[in-house]
């Protein structure tokens, strides 16, 4: 074990796999020579070439489109989108290609293909630097999507997604980077795609959640203890396709459930959270489902009061947690 | 010296040529027919384009070379090993279907065993998966080439423009071909560009532009030859603005009234299946009776197929539920 933060963690399963498998290369606007605009890729062009590491034209179209094409020849290509907004040009390749390559092909063409973006907001990135725009891509049979909340998940999760032979998303807190450190397993570590992780136990509520939320929720969940109230915190881990199993099992133990996204409220992930609650945990629960989520307007505004307006955060994920629990 | 025997070609290279380019046609008009007969729901035809399609496909390697093809190119996947019967069970969306299984609308072509790529309906999307495929083998330091061709109305949309920059900048082996039939269904040429030769739009992506006569299978056969040489010796890649006739309308659900009935007459005049014919019997020592022989054996051929595949089986409905995802199936 050595510490690690998430953004090293990330790097950590690009460089294990990368040097594993020959097949496996990344891809995007600025990921070899500088490193990426974070530094992900920092260090990996000098160790695999310029073809392995390679910096694209700035066209993400392009990047998906390509990847596609190398994927179906048996290449295993990580693509990174600079920021989740700018994924939007390429989402005609992802949701109409990636995901639909195996179905349409009867199984005879398939898609490994990862495309890494870091998301979320909290940075002082207004609209187009703040989004979780995980959403518009979570409704979609062949896509599978992920969002790790820790560095060990960070790890685990994109070496799984490397491996997985069809197309996955993967999301990154971009404030999580360098926020988050812990220990994280060294080598080979993969952390299975479509399970959910209880992040800290409790049996009074449940809060199911994800990416950076997890960490407001627990810290949340420290401050009610003093209420007398245990909180068991949930990280999703895999929005896209819902461990609808786990989900069931960690609401139907307390009876109570409260859903926390930084997305905007309406349709987010949490939406069909709450609708597989309702349909199949109705008669278990002792209170209403309770949501908290970024309000309904188009995306994070720069200002830093508007900007923490707009952001969950502990107190908020707080002052819902003790209104559930008190139900 | 003939033209053939320039390429170094011969009779029998002739004679395949040819033999594709009529299956193609007679494939894609009996499936018209039966779409007329209520027993196709949907058919989008080659009529025309059958001499730029085997042209091309006839200089390609098929071991080696990957293909992304577009909605109209029976000729160059029947060039590629697709067979009648395999055609006529996709276009009667049987179990068998080797693109899909039934799952998409016949024109998608796709078929790993023959080296073509999966296509889907959102045109341009595959030239940047050509590309793709042709990084790869750079990647490999593997035999072959990639080959897309799309209609000239693609050639308005970004991932074109994205395809072509890429594959010059790193030199790959990749060759595209313009289809051009001067009609994106009704919206004609002269709306969708305003550059006389498209193949000219090569020169600000840094590679090898040309325009060919696509009615004129030898001459498309040499451009992509050419073109194909170039790729694999690290010249890069090519554009080839090969010009076509639509014979037909855009598909089995179009009026085609928005073009002029003498015009589509005149394009008919010059049918590549008539001028090819013609140009063999003028070049060579193959007779009328080859000719009609020919015809015979594919009739009998397309009858066959029909008939497979008007009896083979449907998928079953839950079959709609498999190919999510490689571990576990939806529903």
């Amino acid at each position: 074990m050595a510490k690690m933060t998430y953004l090293e963690a990330i790097r950590d399963a690009l460089d294990f796999e990368m040097e594993k498998d020959n097949d496996v290369f990344v891809l995007g606007e600025d990921v070899g020579k500088k490193g990426g605009v974070f530094k992900v890729t920092d260090g990996l062009q000098s160790k695999y070439g310029k073809n392995r590491v390679l910096d694209t034209p700035l066209a993400e179209s392009l990047i998906a489109g390509t990847a596609i094409g190398a994927a179906m020849m048996g290449k295993r290509p990580v693509g990174e989108i600079q920021f989740a907004e700018y994924i939007l040009p390429a989402t005609n390749q992802i949701l109409s290609e990636a995901a639909k390559i195996r179905y349409r092909s009867n199984g005879d063409w398939n898609c490994p293909l990862v495309i890494r973006a870091p998301f979320g907001g909290g940075i002082h990135g207004a609209l187009y630097h703040s989004q979780s725009i995980e959403s518009v891509f979570a409704s979609t049979p062949g896509l599978k999507v992920v969002i790790p909340s820790t560095p060990s998940d960070a790890k685990g999760l994109l070496i799984a997604a490397i491996r997985d032979n069809d197309p996955v998303l993967y999301f990154e807190h971009k404030k999580a980077y360098r926020f988050l450190r812990e220990e994280v397993p060294e080598g080979e570590y993969v952390v299975p795609i479509g399970e959910v992780d209880v992040k800290r136990d409790g049996d009074d509520i449940t809060v199911i959640t994800y990416g950076l939320c997890v960490h407001m929720a627990i810290e949340a969940a420290e401050r009610l203890k003093d209420d007398g109230y245990e909180a068991k915190i949930v990280d999703l881990r895999t929005i896209y396709p819902l461990d609808k199993e786990g989900i069931r099992k960690h609401v139907k133990e307390t009876g109570k459930v409260l859903l926390v996204t930084e997305d905007n409220l309406e349709g987010s992930v949490m939406s069909e959270v709450s609708a597989i609650i309702s349909e199949d945990c109705f008669y278990d629960l002792d209170a209403p489902v309770m949501r908290l989520a970024g309000p309904d307007v188009p995306a994070m505004p720069y200002a830093p009061p508007m900007e923490d307006y707009f952001m969950v955060n502990p107190d908020k994920i707080y002052n819902k947690m003790k209104e559930l629990a008190e139900h | 010296m003939a033209k053939h025997i320039e390429l170094g070609l011969d009779n029998d290279d002739l004679k395949h040529m040819y033999r594709i380019m009529l299956l193609s046609r007679r494939l894609d008009e009996r499936m018209m027919l039966l779409n007329r007969a209520g027993k196709l729901p949907f058919v989008i035809s080659c009529q025309g384009q059958e001499a730029a399609q085997v042209g091309a496909a006839y200089a390609l390697d098929k071991e080696h070379d990957i293909l992304s093809p577009y909605y109209r190119d029976l000729g160059v996947v029947t060039e590629f090993g697709v067979t009648a019967k395999d055609s006529m069970i996709s276009a009667f969306a049987k179990k068998e279907d080797i693109s899909s299984g039934g799952k998409q609308m016949p024109g998608h072509y796709g078929s790993k065993k023959h080296n073509i790529l999966t296509q889907g309906s959102v045109v341009t999307t595959h030239v940047l998966h050509a590309v793709g495929a042709a990084y790869a083998k750079m990647l490999d330091n593997a035999e072959g080439v990639s080959f897309a061709t799309l209609g000239e109305g693609s050639t308005s949309q970004g991932d074109f423009h994205e395809g072509l920059n890429f594959a010059a900048i790193h030199k790959l082996p990749f060759i595209c071909m313009i289809e051009n039939n001067g009609y994106a269904i009704s919206v004609p040429s002269e709306l969708q560009y305003a550059v006389k030769d498209l193949s000219k739009r090569a020169i600000g992506y840094g590679m090898h532009g040309e325009q060919v006569d696509g009615n004129d299978p030898l001459e498309v056969y040499r451009v992509i030859k050419e073109a194909r040489d170039r790729a694999v010796n690290g010249e890069g890649p090519t554009l080839i603005d090969a010009i076509v006739h639509r014979l037909g309308a855009h598909s089995s659900d179009d009026d085609d009234k928005y073009r002029d009935k003498e015009m589509i007459a005149s394009l008919k005049e010059t049918d590549c299946i008539n001028t090819f014919k013609q140009y063999i019997l003028d070049e060579t020592d193959i007779d009328e009776n080859w000719f009609a022989e020919l015809e015979d054996e594919i009739k009998a051929e397309i009858n066959e197929a029909t008939k497979y595949a008007e009896n083979a089986e449907y998928a079953a409905p839950e079959d709609a539920l498999l190919n999510v995802y490689e571990e576990v199936h939806n529903g």
